[in-house]
């Protein structure tokens, strides 16, 4: 049967619809996949850590590679963060009249937000990087299916006590850049105007209530766990000799620093509506 | 000799079976309905050119990898379908040797070899280590206990790497080339082990291997492949006597 020439013409435009729409749909669909990816990942991740062996010596060390190795960062950034937020708020306060307010402006700002955020993304950089490469230079080197080929879960071995290690360290180093943000804050303040730390944090903590500190402290176990967990799926996911260790480790820290600051702003509002 | 990879029939399961195993990466077959069984205490050497999906093969029967389609029986468990506690129990009674060793780069060559007893054995705690130096022992590298693998040769790293494969006393032997790479006296050596362990505990073997030499010398049986499928398997000897083109041009080129 000949089928009309509208027809024709019509099964024309739709194919060249459909190559312009080819690209998006391709897109969306390796979008879909790496989140089924992503998600079969911490379905293996949450049985490694509940169904398994607890590997306490590996989870202790990386305790220790990731808490005494970030230490210093951390306490750098917090320290940078006290003193450009001690300058730039010296500036502004003074011009309203405000300046005995700042002790109190830091340590809330600080506390509240500054510090876990610094630390969040600083480590980050640091600690997916090297997880993720660490990982991937054993994926593709066969060190993984040498641990599956006699009988150890690497889910459990390897992922599972990095991701736990990033949740536990991460709160602690927060705590750490706060210290240092809070006391570098005090010494540039103390610069322009003398204050006895005594005094310092006297009004610094008057203005600063529980809620100010403990939930922006603990939602940076949040940060951890994110870290961990991107960057353990990029590197045990990871292809392709070199190229395949440089990829997972870029991709780890980009896409851990992206989460952490989406995951910033949904659990900003959410410790809002829960602790107003 | 048999041809076209027809597994021999046996009233009792062999410890392995692959039947009409099919596997694909993307648009590119590798393995094409492929079959192959091994016998108690036999040593089966697997050749072919490369690319033909030999390493392939011995990733599918550890479960490592999962065929499109088809079976793998290990001492009669079908591996498709396990979950993954399930397959760890089979593997533990699988030891495998990776081309490239594959030992774990932060952790000595005592450390490589402790690692699956300490997970996977009922040993008591001292005995692991005690049982980790008689393996190295037996492989002569006894002298390099503190050593981390990058600070040995590649053929030491195969010895480690063959001592951790046999820690948990594994019943299934796969080595991946384990020739591959090393001088022909080191390669020898590694042979004589390979002969000397499955003698001593009388495991069933797979080799994957372009080494004809070697293949002769620690096989029973060979199984050569060609687009994805065994497509002569026999003795050396037998082989040898085949007028088949292909099988000639492998042995010649290869002798």
């Amino acid at each position: 049967m000949e089928l009309p020439a509208e027809f024709g013409a019509f099964r024309g435009e739709l194919r060249a619809a459909w190559s312009d729409v080819r690209p998006v749909t391709r897109l969306l669909t390796r979008f879909i996949e790496w989140f089924g990816e992503l998600g079969l990942f911490c379905g293996e991740l949450v049985r490694g850590i509940f169904l398994n062996r607890f590997e306490g010596a590996e989870f202790a060390h990386q305790l220790d590679e990731l808490g005494s190795k970030s230490l210093p960062l951390a306490a750098l950034a917090g320290a940078a963060t006290g003193v450009v937020l001690a300058l730039e708020a010296h500036d502004s306060l003074l011009r309203f009249g405000a300046k005995s307010l700042l002790p109190a402006l830091l340590m809330v700002s600080i506390v509240k937000e500054s510090g876990p955020i610094i630390t969040g993304l600083v480590v980050s950089g640091r600690a997916a990087a090297g997880i993720g490469a660490e990982l991937a230079a054993m994926r593709v080197t066969e060190q993984i299916d040498a641990m599956e080929a006699s009988g150890v879960n690497p889910y459990s071995y390897l992922a599972a006590t990095r991701v736990l290690a990033c949740i536990v360290m991460m709160p602690l180093l927060t705590l750490v850049a706060d210290f240092c943000g809070v006391v570098f804050g005090w010494i540039t303040s103390t610069l322009t105007q003398p204050i006895s730390w005594q005094l310092f944090l006297e009004y610094g903590c008057k203005s600063t209530t529980f809620t100010d500190f403990l939930p922006p402290t603990m939602k940076t176990a949040v940060f951890g766990s994110i870290m961990g967990v991107v960057a353990c799926f990029q590197g045990m996911r990871a292809r392709g000799g070199t190229e395949g260790v440089e990829r997972a480790a870029t991709r780890s820290v980009v896409q851990a620093s992206l989460f952490i600051i989406l995951a910033d702003v949904l659990l900003v509002r959410l410790i809002q509506v829960i602790w107003p | 000799m048999i041809e076209n990879g027809t597994p021999k029939s046996s009233k009792e399961a062999p410890p392995l079976r692959v039947e009409a195993v099919r596997k694909s990466f993307g648009a590119q077959k590798v393995l094409n309905g492929i079959s192959l069984e091994a016998a108690k205490g036999e040593t089966v050497a697997v050749l072919g050119k490369s690319g033909t999906g030999k390493s392939v093969l011995l990733k599918l029967m550890i479960g490592l990898q999962q065929p499109d389609s088809g079976s793998i029986r290990v001492h009669g468990e079908e591996l498709r379908g396990l979950r993954r506690e399930e397959l760890n129990e089979v593997r533990r009674k699988m030891g495998f040797l990776f081309q490239n060793a594959a030992l774990y780069d932060s952790l000595t060559v005592e450390e490589n070899v402790v690692f699956p007893l300490e997970r996977n054995s009922g040993l008591p705690k001292g005995n692991k280590k005690k049982r980790a130096r008689e393996l190295l022992a037996a492989v002569g590298m006894d002298e390099s206990l503190n050593k981390l693998p990058g600070e040995i040769s590649g053929g030491m790293q195969k010895r480690v790497g063959l001592a951790r494969a046999l820690a948990l006393e594994p019943d299934i032997l796969l080595c991946d080339e384990p020739t591959a790479g090393l001088d022909p006296i080191t390669a020898a050596e590694i042979d004589a082990l390979i002969l000397k362990m499955q003698k001593e505990r009388r495991m069933t073997s797979i080799v994957v291997t372009h080494d004809l030499p070697s293949a002769r010398t620690i096989s029973d049986r060979l199984a050569l492949m060609r687009d994805g499928q065994i497509v002569v398997e026999g003795t050396f000897e037998e082989l040898e006597g085949s007028k088949d083109k292909f099988v000639r041009e492998f042995l010649n080129r290869g002798s």
